[in-house]
């Protein structure tokens, strides 16, 4: 037995060694092992959008891949740091890619588990001296082996409020991303200029954070396909003038304050399920099972953005 | 005299490797570990200190090691155990519970009798540990 053949292989991606310098190395056979390109598919075709995000996930797998077989051949050094920085405004999909990000990192073997632990300040801080500390190490804990995902971490600091504990939990969190490297993966998420000002104060998380990613909001075609797709998903259809009539609806609430991307759509779309359903029950009678799944463009119009009375808002 | 109690307890000590694996057949299971000292070690010394609280909710048995690491270092010379508990109803017990780690020096147990009404004689075990008052036991 040579000593390469007992190095510690990642899981998924079974390698071959080579025993010299000149031996090649089969990237294509790496990535198909990985099993990346499959996940990496999924995510273009389940998200709608986000070229940016996409390209740089890419990029990011891309990365991780290369750094593993250098790893094979004794090239790498250390762990690259893979903590992330998410931001963007609501409802662009922060969640659910940090989500998908979990799974590439545990197909390249980065983390042990892959699951993902969303928290937010209520989590990690406390409420009077000495209870910050243990809650905080119990959501790490909870997150080993996974990713912890921060949502609006900017809450977490408070620079108003000196006696804040706040301060304790980002610097608890900055020694566990230091340490705890083999272990963990941290997300941060939030808007973005709240999130830039948040890393200005703290720099030690910008310096400890690897990639910044930024979501764009989605265009108004962007929406539309997102709500097919969840009308889809639920066995609804759109008929043509209920179609046309939530594309306008969607450039109304697009104006509107507190419009939050897709996550709106999915409340539109709540919403009109709810009209659809009481306008069935007010007709009675016998119903065919299209008319079950139809969407009239009369459960659209009713929404309050037609009437035009909050717009003042 | 090696103290035998729990799973495992006549193995040779786990290492920490196989101390994850466990704990990880625990975590496999969704039963909450926790972690337990003491330097009484009477078998019917069934209270030991909590080493924290329960731990809820992890995948992975890197938090539980960190915590196992925490307690040897404050108490490298006591008795230190992980249970694993099994919240199932109709179960509701502790499921697995092995010593992590022990004293270098285990003085162990001598028998004492009592002699009671019409020469009846009664057995008890006797720690040599608990001669010296609590904290100062393994030094």
């Amino acid at each position: 037995m040579t000593d390469e053949q007992t190095t510690p292989q990642a899981e998924g991606a079974n390698i071959q060694t080579p025993a010299e310098d000149t031996a090649l190395v089969d990237i294509d056979t790496a990535y198909r092992e990985a099993n990346v390109q499959q996940l990496l598919d999924e995510l273009d075709r389940e998200l709608i959008g986000l070229k940016p995000v996409k390209s740089r996930i890419r990029e990011i797998a891309s990365l991780l891949l290369i750094e593993l077989l250098r790893e094979k051949v004794s090239l790498s050094t250390e762990r690259p740091t893979l903590h992330m920085s998410f931001t963007g405004r609501p409802g662009t999909g922060k969640t659910t890619v940090a989500l998908r990000m979990a799974k590439i990192l545990h197909h390249l073997g980065f983390v042990r588990k892959g699951h993902l632990v969303v928290a937010t300040r209520d989590d990690l801080v406390g409420q009077y001296v000495g209870h910050t500390a243990p809650k905080t190490k119990e959501m790490l804990k909870r997150a080993m082996g996974g990713v912890l995902f921060i949502d609006e971490a900017y809450y977490l600091y408070r620079p108003e409020n000196e006696r804040d504990y706040g301060q304790e939990a980002i610097e608890m969190l900055l020694q566990a991303m230091e340490n705890h490297r083999d272990n963990l993966v941290v997300i941060l998420a939030g808007y973005k200029d709240r999130m830039d000002t948040f890393f200005q104060s703290n720099p030690g998380f910008h310096s400890r954070i690897a990639h910044h990613i930024d979501f764009p909001d989605y265009s108004l075609d962007e929406l539309m396909e997102i709500a097919e797709l969840m009308v889809r998903q639920q066995m609804y259809v759109f008929d043509d003038p209920s179609r046309q009539a939530f594309c306008e609806y969607l450039e109304l609430r697009m104006q509107r304050p507190h419009f939050s991307n897709a996550r709106s759509v999915r409340n539109a779309i709540d919403r009109i399920k709810m009209r659809q359903a009481s306008r069935l029950v007010q007709q009675g009678g016998l119903i065919a099972k299209e008319e079950l799944a139809r969407i009239d463009v009369s459960d659209i119009r009713q929404s309050r953005v037609f009437q035009g009375e909050l717009n003042g808002q | 005299m090696r103290i035998t109690q729990g799973t495992f307890s006549y193995l040779p000590d786990l290492s920490d490797d196989q101390i994850k694996a466990q704990v990880q057949y625990c975590l496999d299971n969704d039963w909450p570990v926790s972690v337990e000292y003491t330097d009484d070690p009477h078998p019917r010394n069934v209270y030991w200190e909590m080493w924290g609280k329960p731990m809820f909710d992890l995948k992975d048995p890197e938090g539980v090691m960190q915590e196992i690491n925490e307690c040897r270092q404050t108490f490298p010379n006591h008795y230190i155990r992980v249970n694993g508990y099994d919240r199932r109803l109709g179960r509701q017990t502790t499921a697995l519970s092995f010593i992590v780690n022990r004293p270098q020096e285990e003085p162990g147990f001598r028998v004492d009798r009592v002699e009671m009404n019409d020469r009846v004689v009664k057995y008890t075990l006797h720690s040599y540990a608990t001669d010296k008052p609590k904290g100062q036991r393994y030094e």
